[in-house]
């Protein structure tokens, strides 16, 4: 196991680690292209990153996703490499899934439990190679990915630092591609991943993302981020490529149906109070559990859940009248008994639907499935209207594409 | 199921399966496959070593002289245990086996009766306040040794029995007083040095309680804490008297065969030399063993009576238990303390002030509280103590065929000797075995010219000859973290473990150490009552 480089000595590694509070906030390997684009200046932390919410205009950049195509860096996404002759089986024993139905050059999205099946973070895993994966995540777990190491023959490091990622995401992210010379990306099918050469060196581009729509993430080392920024940038010219920052591409994910983390559920590490914690099944991911394969963390406690239902929660797709988004709206069962909260919710320009992702308490949503309401506060000039407005539960994703799967896909 | 004599599940099975296997054949071992034989149940026991017993495994360390093991006496055999197996294990008829306490400057102390009921060598004084003490400690060690005869309450599924358990150490407080009850809860996590200081002057009965509280375990007579060694000795009795110990008739070398039998009896099969290399468990829960030698048994329980570290860390698959399990087997603490020192002496030694019969008592080397302490600081810092104290017995006196005619055996237990040493045991075993000789002839004077053969076991050694791992006496440390409800870790603290049907049994789980039988024979019962955790 060999979790960070090794610094000299000690002094000079206390030097170094002190110099972290210079920079509170690091700056990603795009930030100068960011920067030179940005218009509104509207920045927020993303595990410790510094990352836009909006280029220029949030709406504008939500219809680049979804009519041309839009760039995204996903830099500050946290990135482990698992590498090694146990590597396999050590993700099947960490994630929900079975690893050993992952082929190289595939992604699958994954969860990891703690012991007692409460969901730790959800991620997509990547197989690079035989022995090789990256997991790319939401939150950092490195004591608990090296300490799940035990008894296992695998190196495990944090490569946030020294990989760049983007998010190449639209109708016309393929067109950018071919026009940039990555030439056989229209062979990847929906969670392919194939290596292409960058710069004397390679960019990994995987057929993958959290918009619901056609679309890409890029990887590459810190050094040739910059070049590879542009070499898109430039072919993206004829093909109506926007940068876009955090908040359209949150609303691409509603649409999509997609969870964030420590936004539509808290993590087992993050929550402080004992009954915020969930099991898979409680936050909708009950179908990445495999009881089939072999042991993995929290299987038992997830097992034993369903077999004595005692199942708390559950996570439903809410259709909502009117046109107000219900974000953190409590929702009610017959107008007046809580039933649970809105998580993430937005107006679908695309779906042309109010649409939201709810926690509801069991048996609310599993039983008890209608008459239900949400109440929003909208605050109108230091007031705040209230409505009750009827919410119907419907399947996720709100939106769903063509375009996201077909092969090969679209070059306009 | 919960009761004993459930029907036997299957009387005709493969040569190969069993109702239960048991590993190692430590007395636990034995207990846990006696009492579940009773039941009916088709069990085998597999030892590594070429003998049954653990450690009460006895060896010739030199030419003609005998060791009968690593433990030179009985302190806290269960009665129940012993009934409910049939354990003919009984101290020869007479007098009490006494403590004599030297300091080499006084006239030995020596408490005669269960723990000091009179005391000679001290002032009447003194002794009345260690009689005060004595009754207190006892008092207090029999509200606790309630917990000790069940599995620990499990969190969140407390039963009725937890609750009548919890309730009758509750009446058997208030039944003595309010004062009674404050003073428990005042004193049960002192220190041994300060409630010693309460009542005693003299260093020597210091010193014993002192050594007595920490026997085994990683603590000084000062560290916070360690009155609970000595309420934990405490809590053993012989004859029904609390703080009794003694050799059974034929001597430590009786033990292994009492439990033996007792497993023989009851239809177990022991199979010696047949060293366990892997606990078979799919997608948790257990089926049986493959054995070093590559064969496989199954069974649909399996009871570990070796150590919880051995166990997760070594024969079960990693992948099998969960990520916060493992750290927390890992992070048992069970690194030893204690040596064991076995000499061959051409004739009987001859301690200073000595009566010839108080040599077949119980002999403790102590000065004081202090002695203990300063004999601990440098353990703390993985060095051996330059000053031990010990506990000695002469084991050939109560067992004859133990040495050659005339000749006789010592044994003794050395403290503190800790498992990681800085310099390492093999240059450090030497010097150390220097100064506990020098100590025994300053105490016996001309003893050095009669030793015939003088084996020191390290924590190390003791490791590696009884498939101990860290050499401990408890198979992991007896401290206010790794009790009841925590030992050895939360979630494998009932017996039952995260992987149905594998089941702890050994000094490792609950209640801890020596030789008493509880661990294994109260698996043995949850297994009985339907074994769930
Ligand atoms: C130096 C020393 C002195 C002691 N003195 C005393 C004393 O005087 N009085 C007292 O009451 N207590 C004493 N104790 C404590 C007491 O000996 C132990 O607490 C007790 O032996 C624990 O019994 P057990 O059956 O749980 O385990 P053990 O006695 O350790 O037995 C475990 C058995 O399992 C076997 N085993 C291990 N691994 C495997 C495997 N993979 N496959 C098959 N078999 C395996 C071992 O060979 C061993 O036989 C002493 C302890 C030490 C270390």
């Amino acid at each position: 196991m060999n979790a960070l480089t090794k610094p000299l000595n000690a002094t000079e590694a206390r030097r170094t680690a002190r110099n972290h509070i210079l920079t509170p906030r690091l700056e990603t390997p795009f930030h100068p292209r960011l920067v030179a684009l940005d218009e509104v200046n509207d920045w927020y932390n993303w595990a410790g990153y510094k990352a836009p919410h909006s280029i220029f205009d949030e709406e504008l950049e939500y219809f680049a996703i979804r009519s041309t195509a839009a760039l995204f860096d996903i830099s500050p996404m946290v990135k482990y490499r698992i590498t090694g002759y146990d590597a396999e089986r050590y993700l099947n024993r960490l994630t929900l899934r079975d690893v050993r139905k992952l082929g190289v050059n595939r992604v699958h999205y994954t969860a990891w439990c703690d012991d007692h099946g409460h969901v730790l973070d959800d991620g997509t895993l990547f197989r690079l190679g035989e022995k090789d994966f990256r997991l790319c995540c939401q939150e950092r777990h490195l004591p608990w990915l090296l300490d799940s190491a035990f008894g296992f023959e695998v190196e495990i490091f944090e490569e946030t630092d020294e990989i760049a990622g983007l998010a190449l995401q639209g109708p016309t992210s393929h067109a950018v591609l071919a026009e940039a010379g990555f030439a056989g990306t229209e062979r990847l099918k929906p969670f392919d991943i194939a290596s292409f050469a960058h710069e004397g060196g390679a960019v990994t581009i995987s057929r993958t993302g959290f918009t619901g729509d056609l679309g890409y993430e890029l990887f590459v080392s810190r050094a040739a981020a910059v070049s590879l920024w542009d070499r898109l940038w430039n072919a993206g010219a004829e093909h109506g490529i926007r940068a876009i920052g955090y908040s359209a591409l949150n609303r691409t994910r509603i649409e999509a149906g997609f969870i964030v983390a420590n936004a539509d559920f808290v993590t087992a590490e993050a929550a402080l109070r004992a009954d915020r914690v969930r099991l898979p099944d409680e936050i909708g991911l009950d179908w990445l559990v495999d009881p089939d394969k072999p042991n993995f963390n929290g299987r038992r406690a997830i097992l034993d859940a369903r077999r004595n239902q005692t199942l708390k929660h559950i996570l439903v797709g809410l259709e909502i009248e009117g046109n107000i988004s219900a974000e953190h709206a409590i929702v009610y069962h017959r107008g007046k008994r809580e039933a649970g909260l809105v998580t993430a919710a937005t107006w679908s320009p695309t779906a042309k639907r109010n649409i939201a992702i709810a926690s509801l308490t069991r048996p609310y949503g599993t039983k008890f499935v209608d008459d239900l309401w949400v109440e929003i506060y909208a605050m109108r000039e230091l007031s705040y209207q209230k409505m009750m407005k009827r919410a119907k539960i419907v399947p996720r994703p709100f939106v769903k594409l063509a375009r996201r799967t077909v092969t090969p896909p679209g070059l306009r | 199921m919960t009761s004993s004599d459930a029907p036997l599940k299957s009387s005709k099975t493969p040569a190969n399966a069993y109702d239960a296997i048991v590993i190692g054949a430590g007395h636990n071992g034995l207990a846990a496959a006696a009492k579940l034989g009773r039941s009916g149940r088709k069990v085998l026991v597999l030892e590594a070593a070429n003998a049954p017993g653990g450690a009460t495994r006895g060896r010739e360390f030199a030419p003609g002289f005998r060791s009968a093991g690593l433990a030179h006496l009985v302190n806290r055999l269960d009665p129940e245990v012993a009934r409910d197996l049939g354990l003919t294990l009984t101290a020869k008829p007479g007098h009490a086996m006494p403590t004599a306490v030297l300091d080499g400057m006084n006239e030995p102390a020596v408490l005669r009766g269960a723990y000091g009921e009179t005391i000679d060598g001290v002032t009447p004084e003194e002794a009345a306040a260690f009689s005060r003490l004595r009754d207190k400690l006892t008092f207090q060690a029999g509200i606790l040794k309630r917990f000790l005869r069940r599995p620990p309450p499990q969190l969140g599924a407390i039963g009725i029995g937890d609750v009548s358990t919890l309730m009758a150490a509750g009446i058997g407080l208030i039944r003595k007083g309010r004062a009674e009850g404050r003073d428990f809860l005042r004193m049960l996590l002192m220190n041994v040095a300060d409630v010693a200081d309460e009542y005693l002057d003299d260093g020597r009965l210091n010193g014993l309680l002192s050594f007595d509280a920490t026997l085994g375990i990683h603590l000084g007579p000062r560290s916070p804490t360690s009155l609970l060694g000595l309420y934990y000795r405490l809590t053993g009795e012989v004859d029904g008297r609390a703080g009794g110990q003694f050799i059974p008739e034929g001597g430590m070398a009786a033990v292994a065969p009492a439990f033996l039998k007792a497993a023989k009896g009851a239809g177990v099969t022991v199979r010696c030399g047949a060293r366990v290399g892997r606990i078979l468990a799919d997608r948790g829960s257990t089926r049986g063993v493959v054995l070093t030698d590559g064969s496989e048994l199954t069974a649909p329980v399996v009871v570990s009576a070796i150590h919880p570290q051995a166990t997760f860390l070594h024969l079960v698959d990693p992948a099998e238990t969960g990520t916060a399990f493992l750290r927390a087997i890992r992070h048992v603490r069970s690194a030893g303390n204690v040596a064991k020192l076995d000499l061959a002496l051409s004739r009987m030694p001859n301690f200073t002030g000595l009566t010839g019969r108080d040599h077949a008592g119980r002999i403790v080397i102590v000065r004081s509280m202090t002695h203990v302490e300063e004999a601990f600081n440098p353990a703390k810092y993985g060095e051996f103590s330059q000053d031990p104290v010990m506990e000695i017995v002469l084991p050939s006196l109560a067992d004859a065929t133990l040495a050659p005619d005339g000749a006789c055996t010592l044994s003794a237990l050395v403290q503190y000797a800790p498992y990681k040493l800085q310099q390492g045991w093999e240059a450090g075993k030497p010097a150390f075995l220097k100064i506990v000789l020098d100590i025994l002839e300053h105490h016996a004077p001309g003893l050095g010219r009669t030793i015939v053969a003088a084996d020191l076991s390290t924590p190390i050694d003791i490791e590696a000859e009884y498939n101990l791992p860290g050499g401990h006496w408890h198979h992991g440390e007896l401290q206010a973290d790794q009790l009841l409800i925590n030992r050895p870790t939360g979630a494998a603290s009932g017996y039952a473990t995260p992987i149905e049907g594998l089941y702890l049994a050994s000094a490792g789980a609950h209640p801890g150490g020596g030789i008493s039988g509880l661990a294994g024979w109260n698996a043995a019962r949850h297994i009985l009552a339907g074994g769930t955790r």
